[in-house]
């Protein structure tokens, strides 16, 4: 009985990435096909056409190392939009980090009035939804100046992004033990090799959490680059909800597949700080 | 090599009506080995704390070979603190855990590994360099933990509860290690612990400290003989208090006439309380007594091994009296006795 329980429960875990998974396969079948409609199982004929037309790859006859260098050189939108979307990302992963870090570490290893408040303020832009703020941060942003800028971008996006960072590294700092940053400056450290060799090793792994969670949450914001941006900053979003508007299957499956492997990329090298065993993540319970 | 003044220190802080440390002086010679002994929240580690500069002072000086370190940041001062918890850095092995602070003073990595070698053989643990913390038993992680300390050559080394976190079969080769390599290299040490045994065989000195204020600093034997006052006795095990009046040369009491040869008699107030170690006291079934001797009945009888513990009952006067076990006399539970507290073993102090 046991045993077939546990059989059933692998099972419908091996169901249940597949179910994550299909969609990504029929994104991959449709981005290297031509026409495929309804009734055809699968398609016709494959065809490179979605690329060309992103002015990805080169038509043929031309699809020489040369021919690549030559199209890429004239700047295509999705290739402006992929860059975009990386250095907002990287800006702002690194700045919520640098803001996040000494508010968690105070979150993280004291205990003062209202703790609880403090932290329920700082997640609320996860339960917010955020047209509800947008707005009046898009009045206030035109006033400053910042709209449809590459700073105000970024700062808009660091909104819903301080609640993860905050979080996972406070979840960090209530595992840690300050003492051995008082032992390390007993035995001579000044107050920057402590920090360099005895601190950020010990929190690393929930800055690299951190930093993923920063990074995915920046990459896949729609609404606040669009309103933020004001059309002015193209990011991978924009385009794939542009395109996809468009009804172009191909071409959408395309750019998505764009959209979503730097994401697949990321996961996959930092997975196994994500696990449950690492010590990033068994620090919430303490909080 | 170095001799360290506390001075007045006094430490405040927010929510407490007391204050941590009060006005509390000691003097440490060179090469010294003291205890800060008390209980816990008495304000030994914040001693500590304001010696390394994790705390600063709110007032009075520390002085190392009589200049402050007030000062020095932390990292100069060269007073290195081996913590209970032993902090080796886990993502370190112990080769590196021990060259820490010779590679902060940037010195050169032979001259670091040689000396590295040298400390882990004086602590008898010359095959570990290579491991990782996780992987060493508490009382080797503690010796890496005291090589790690003494390498750096400090001028005082500061250790909090070294034998607490051992079990009782390591406490004593401990101990010895501690003092035989404190001996050896001359380094004036300080500790502090909540555990007078620990203090007792350990310390040089003991300075006992209660609630902020530093009752005692003396020899471990005096603590035994002649404690300051009942609450110092009572932390060291003292559990016979007999309150006394000051006659001119006697004292009187609730179980009759008490002498005493202490020679400070005259500072003792009118009213006094006595003590006297269990194993101080002589019991016997005829009286064979010529002064302080008083008729009693044996309440019960525990037997503990070397030795055993009678209680007394002296006109509702408990007294507890311990004596070796080989070539006991036959005394029982109901028995009537005859007890001496002799004058010389008597101690009389101020309340």
């Amino acid at each position: 009985m046991n045993q077939n329980l546990k059989k059933i429960n692998i099972y419908s875990i091996y169901l249940g990435a597949f179910i994550l998974v299909l969609p990504i396969i029929a994104f991959f079948i449709n981005a290297f096909s031509f026409r495929w409609f309804y009734p055809q199982l699968i398609p016709k004929e494959l065809s490179m056409q979605a690329w060309v037309r992103l002015k990805l790859i080169p038509r043929e006859g031309s699809r020489t190392l040369e021919g690549f260098l030559d199209l890429w050189a004239t700047n295509p939108t999705v290739i402006k939009a992929l860059i975009n979307s990386l250095t907002i990302g990287f800006v702002v992963t690194i700045v919520s980090i640098i803001i996040a870090l000494p508010a968690a570490r105070v979150l993280g290893l004291f205990n003062f009035k209202f703790k609880k408040l403090i932290i329920f303020l700082m997640v609320s832009p996860t339960i917010l939804p955020p047209i509800a703020f947008v707005l009046g941060l898009n009045i206030n942003f035109i006033s400053l100046g910042f709209s449809g800028s590459f700073f105000g971008v970024c700062l808009v996006h660091l909104v819903p992004i301080m609640p993860y960072v905050v979080l996972t590294l406070t979840g960090i700092f209530a595992n840690y033990n300050p003492d051995f940053e008082y032992q390390a400056r007993t035995l001579g450290a000044n107050k920057f090799k402590t920090f360099y060799l005895i601190t950020l090793p010990a929190i690393a792994p929930g800055m690299v959490v951190a930093a993923l969670f920063a990074f995915l949450v920046s990459w896949s914001q729609y609404l606040l680059t669009f309103l933020i941006g004001a059309g002015k900053i193209m990011t991978l979003p924009l385009l794939v909800f542009s395109t996809a508007s468009s009804g172009n299957p191909a071409l959408t499956a395309a750019i998505s597949i764009i959209f979503i492997f730097p994401a697949i990329l990321i996961l996959f090298f930092t997975s196994k700080f994500v696990s449950g065993e690492s010590s990033a993540t068994s620090g919430f319970g303490k909080i | 090599m170095t001799e360290v003044n506390i001075v007045n220190l006094i430490k405040n802080f927010s929510g407490m009506t007391r204050p941590a440390v009060d006005n509390i002086s000691i003097n440490i010679q060179n090469g010294e080995l003291i205890a800060l002994l008390g209980p816990s929240g008495c304000g030994k580690t914040t001693i500590l704390k304001m010696i390394t500069g994790l705390l600063t002072p709110d007032n009075g000086d520390i002085l190392l070979d009589n200049q402050s370190i007030l000062s020095v940041p932390t990292e100069k001062r060269n007073v290195v603190m081996v913590f209970q918890n032993y902090l080796l850095f886990p993502y370190m092995n112990v080769n590196e855990n021990v060259g820490f602070s010779l590679k902060m003073k940037g010195d050169d990595p032979k001259v670091i590994n040689k000396r590295v070698q040298e400390m882990l053989e004086l602590v008898k643990l010359p095959d570990i360099g290579e491991r990782r913390p996780k992987q060493l038993s508490g009382g080797q992680q503690q010796r890496v933990a005291l090589a790690r300390a003494l390498i750096a050559n400090p001028r005082l080394l500061l250790l909090d509860e070294p034998l607490s976190n051992l079990d009782a079969h390591l406490r004593d080769e401990m101990r010895e290690l501690i003092t035989s390599i404190q001996k050896k290299l001359g380094v004036t040490c300080m500790f502090v612990t909540h555990d007078q045994e620990e203090a007792v065989l350990l310390a040089d000195k003991i300075a006992l400290i209660f609630d902020g204020k530093l009752q005692n600093f003396a020899e471990p034997k005096e603590f035994y003989e002649k404690p300051i006052n009942v609450s110092a006795a009572k932390f060291f095990g003292g559990v016979n208090f007999i309150e006394l009046n000051k006659n001119t040369n006697y004292f009187d009491s609730s179980i009759g006439k008490i002498i005493s040869n202490q020679k400070n008699v005259d500072e003792l107030h009118s009213k006094c309380i006595a003590t006297i170690r269990p194993e101080n006291i002589k019991i016997s079934r005829e009286n064979i007594y010529q002064d302080n001797f008083f008729k009693g009945k044996i309440k019960s009888v525990i037997f503990s091994g070397t030795h055993t513990r009678y209680k007394i009952v002296i006109n509702n006067l408990n007294l507890e009296c311990s004596l070796q076990s080989l070539g006991i006399q036959n005394i029982n539970k109901e028995d009537e006795v005859f007890v001496n507290l002799p004058k010389d073993k008597i101690w009389i102090m101020n309340d």
